[in-house]
């Protein structure tokens, strides 16, 4: 391994402005929509016919007046999917019956359940020939409430024997590890589910073309994933499937992979031998694109009653939605993170993961993490409130030590590097708490109807954990070109995050070769085979580690040619980064330019980083919030957050993450979820009703920057992409509570609206009435 | 139905269906696809133009109640304030300067709706910003940039709010 961190006095670190925003700003991206190719002239536009109810046996479908409708092309059934394979589970752990079909044949398991395509030319019939295809249900009792689901006599998969599609039981030699506790606090607290509503919705584009290959332009996190599921859901081999990324307006975890729809869009191009798009509307989108979140977590916390926790059990229980997906899988990471920050000898985690008549449960920001970090720093603040002690002081009791070597976790997680410690106190210092507590404490005294309440968080995430292959690892393949410009091709696959810009402040660092000369390309399948894509907070530390190692590589590949062409030692050659090139050390204007060489033969590297390890992001956020007690209506005043993600290599875009990650943990924190009536019928499909957050809820945020290197990367960088979200709910969360905990209230559960607020308020005073 | 209407400082004259919205005559009709169309209840603002310069939601307005009107889109916002091709509005400029925008998705409708509160109100203290964008979501930036840049194109753009 080489020198850590960032070398020289070099661009790195620095704020460097997009090189993506130009365009974006002047003529908007070219997302799917927006996309004109000849290859789609005259294409055929799909609109899916979707479930009105949440279970039912399909009896009958009418397509017939549908059909016979002025601009309709054709209709598709699940009948018509004859040469396609049989619906198979998501993740070969699920049980064999539980598998997502691309129509829905017989069964219906929830509201947004594709049943039928409609095609058609114009933009506007769609929906209307849509409501022609008559489709009989008979319907089955729906299961809404994952813990009901557990013990439902109604199986959505009667065949599996069980709502439960994973599950992990608890360690029974562990049921008694509060045993030697003074004190033990527990709780059922709700996760609940989220939109995970990228301004971008679903779509795919779709042509045959003639070399017998499926071409499809899909918005996706990784087109080599997408390739593999569209392969995988039409019955196809990966050489048929070339996948094109365009523009991506936001993805949050949502956009890995092919949805059954967008791989369908390729099967009816296939079958009516036409160019076909598709793109969904919002509505379609909130109730069909997967939700995230979604844990009913029961925490059990003890310890002695000066502070010191020693005993955590953690049983989830997953909402997957109808068909298990990577929902299914997260609580693996929920319980692999369940300690935290926290030195806990004793722990005890379990989850079961149930399928629910509602739309499937995905990855969204923190996928799994943020789970556990509020589910931990929830149980801290109940055990804090129970023996009578500062939040703040009881995390500071219980932090594990400041540690630069490998530290196993209880759990078996091994966190890289870490200090708890300075994370904390710097937040805190940051965000004057003294000041802050004495505040709060006139408020009370005063009985002002504006309290204040102050929450406290922290949190250690995994980040850039290993690909199915094993270690997490990345590819990138390095250009220079005789006109002096270079080319990068990527695994990764931004949208949003910036591996334009940064990729070329990378290769510009260790060539010479100036940014704007640099172009970075990704998401072509044809022309970037292998990679891992974009999420789980991996792209700088992995494809960025793999760019700047094939920058390196490439350096020597010069030094040896040139130093043939010169006659000097390759070792007395250094990179001239004034011209571009090699020179003889200590003679300037000496040897020969990177593009010199390149005329004379392509100089290209193409290079693979692997990382020992995932690494392990952590901070300490501070959240203020104001709670009117007459109204119960919350305010977030400031949100002070340390984020420590190792070595930065372009401050303004990290700070933008934290930025995007803060306000999507305060969202779910006060104000966002995805509700369902008890038939299993969605009452937040647009976003007129599902409560988005906008910029009047939040306030500016006040960060606090810290850099813990990595010794897992030679960038010394770990994941920032999630961190925000992870620290940030339960820090406003617990703010809330805190600002009416002493008219007794001990949780409010999320999101904390108004009315949850005003009836905790209430029943807490009913109970002081009681007891008093 | 035929409809005149002048965008990004073009007269044109189209025939367009009477249901048509001006989103999508913008966009395909006169392929002007920056402005994005992110939802179908006016909640998002991804799809905000100028017309006689006040922001519209454009998914909201039918193209023929356009008729007669001056439309500015993204694409024509710097040419409207006399700026050559390569040159960015300074609200396109702030937005740039204070990483104003992650995926992109927003920012057309972003750029025009704070061109549109600019022009109402050139000096807004920060809550005015947050308060004149609310119309206009964004899911990666939260917000924290967006106003940023707001301001400081208030800044660059002088007393009277004129670029």
């Amino acid at each position: 391994m080489t020198t850590l961190g960032l070398p020289r006095g070099s661009i790195l670190g620095t704020r460097v402005q997009r090189l993506e925003d130009p365009g974006f700003l002047t003529t908007g991206a070219v997302y799917t929509d927006d996309i004109v190719d000849d290859r789609l002239a005259r294409a055929v536009r799909v609109t899916f016919v979707r479930s009105p109810l949440a279970h039912a046996t399909v009896t009958s479908i009418d397509i017939s007046a549908a059909l016979a409708a002025e601009g309709c092309v054709g209709v598709v059934t699940a009948g018509d999917l004859t040469d396609i394979p049989s619906p198979a589970p998501a993740f070969a752990m699920y049980p064999e019956q539980m598998g997502l079909p691309l129509l829905a044949s017989g069964t219906v398991r929830y509201v947004g359940e594709p049943v039928a395509a409609v095609l058609t030319d114009g933009r506007y019939d769609g929906e209307d020939i849509a409501e022609l295809v008559e489709v009989g249900y008979d319907p089955l009792p729906a299961v809404v409430d994952p813990v009901l689901a557990l013990t439902s006599e109604t199986l959505l998969f009667p065949g599996a024997g069980t709502n439960v599609a994973y599950e992990m039981a608890p360690d029974p030699e562990r049921d008694d590890i509060f045993s030697d506790c003074e004190v033990v606090a527990t709780r059922t607290i709700v996760n609940q589910r989220v939109a995970v509503a990228p301004l971008e919705v679903r779509a795919a584009a779709a042509v045959w073309e003639e070399d017998g290959r499926l071409t499809t332009w899909i918005p996706n996190q990784g087109a080599q994933g997408t390739q593999s599921s569209v392969a995988r859901l039409l019955g196809l081999d990966v050489s048929q499937v070339h996948v094109i990324t365009p523009a991506v307006g936001g993805a949050f975890g949502a956009k890995f992979g092919a949805d059954p729809e967008a791989a369908l869009v390729g099967w009816i191009a296939r079958r009516f031998g036409r160019p076909a798009t598709w793109v969904e509307t919002r509505s379609d989108n909130l109730v069909a694109m997967t939700h995230g979140r979604g844990q009913v977590q029961t925490v059990t916390i003890g310890g002695s009653r000066t502070g010191r926790v020693t005993a955590y059990r953690l049983d989830i229980v997953q909402d997957s939605g109808a068909y298990p997906r990577i929902g299914a899988l997260l609580p693996t990471l929920t319980q692999l993170m369940a300690p935290g920050v926290y030195d806990i000898d004793n722990l005890q985690t379990s989850f079961r993961s149930v399928v629910t008549t509602t739309t499937p449960v995905g990855a969204y920001r923190g996928a799994g993490r943020p789970e556990a970090t509020a589910a931990i720093e929830r149980a801290m603040d109940l055990f804090a409130a129970e023996i009578g002690m500062d939040p703040a002081d009881v995390r500071r009791l219980n932090l594990l030590p400041a540690f630069t070597e490998p530290f196993r976790s209880s759990t078996g997680a091994i966190y890289d590097s870490g200090n708890y410690p300075m994370a904390l106190d710097t937040v805190l210092a940051a965000a004057d708490y003294p000041s802050l507590r004495a505040e709060q404490a006139s408020r009370r005294e005063r009985g002002d109807v504006r309290q204040l309440g102050i929450g406290v968080s922290v949190y250690v995430e995994i980040t850039g954990g290993g690909s199915e292959a094993g270690a997490p690892k990345e590819n990138a393949t390095v250009e220079v070109h005789p006109d002096g410009t270079a080319s990068i091709l990527t695994g990764t696959s931004p949208h949003g995050q910036g591996h334009e810009t940064v990729w070329a402040m990378l290769v510009s660092n260790e060539l010479g070769i100036e940014m704007d000369k640099i172009t970075v390309r990704w998401g072509d399948t044809d022309l970037v085979l292998r990679g891992g894509g974009t999420g789980g907070s991996r792209s700088l530390q992995q494809g960025g580690a793999a760019v700047r190692q094939a920058s390196l590589e490439l350096v020597d590949l010069a030094k040896s040619r040139a130093a043939a062409q010169l006659e000097v030692s390759a070792d007395d050659l250094v990179v001239d980064h004034g011209r571009a090139g090699l020179m003889v050390t200590g003679v300037p204007g000496s040897g020969v330019t990177f593009a010199a060489l390149a005329a004379m033969e392509p100089l290209l590297v193409h290079t693979i980083f692997s990382a020992p390890g995932a690494t392990y992001p952590f901070g300490a956020h501070v959240a203020v919030v104001e709670v009117d007690v007459e109204t119960g209506k919350a305010e977030l005043m400031r949100l002070i957050a340390l984020d420590d993600a190792g070595v930065v290599v372009n401050p303004l875009i990290a700070e933008g993450q934290r930025h995007g990650g803060l306000a999507q943990g305060a969202a779910q924190a006060l104000l966002e979820e995805v509700l369902y009536d008890e038939d299993g019928n969605p009452t937040t499909t647009t976003l007129a009703a599902y409560p988005f957050v906008s910029a009047t809820e939040l306030p500016s945020f006040e960060l606090v920057t810290t850099e813990t290197p990595t010794t897992y990367n030679p960038l010394g960088a770990k994941g920032i992409g999630e961190a925000g979200t992870i620290g940030s709910t339960p820090a406003v969360q617990s703010a809330v509570v805190d600002a009416v905990a002493h008219l007794g209230v001990r949780h409010v559960d999320m999101p904390t609206t108004s009315m949850r607020i005003w009836a905790a308020i209430n029943a807490a005073a009913a109970d002081k009435e009681t007891t008093d | 139905m035929q409809v005149s209407i002048t965008v990004n400082s073009v007269r044109r004259r189209d025939d367009v269906e009477p249901r048509m919205m001006l989103a999508h005559y913008l966009r395909d009709v006169c392929g002007l696809r920056a402005t994005n169309i992110g939802c179908d209840t006016t909640s998002c603002g991804a799809c905000t133009v100028t017309v006689d310069g006040e922001s519209v939601k454009s998914c909201t307005v039918l193209a023929v109640q356009t008729d007669g009107g001056t439309v500015t889109t993204l694409e024509g916002l710097a040419a409207s304030v006399g700026l050559g091709p390569d040159e960015l509005h300074p609200v396109q400029a702030a937005f740039r300067a204070e990483h104003g925008l992650q995926c992109g998705f927003c920012t057309p409708g972003m750029v025009m709706a704070a061109v549109g509160l600019l022009a109402e109100n050139p000096h807004p203290t920060e809550p005015e910003v947050r308060e004149g964008l609310e119309g206009n979501l964004c899911r990666c930036t939260g917000y924290h940039n967006i106003v940023r840049a707001v301001l400081t194109a208030a800044d660059a753009m002088g007393p009277g709010g004129d670029a």
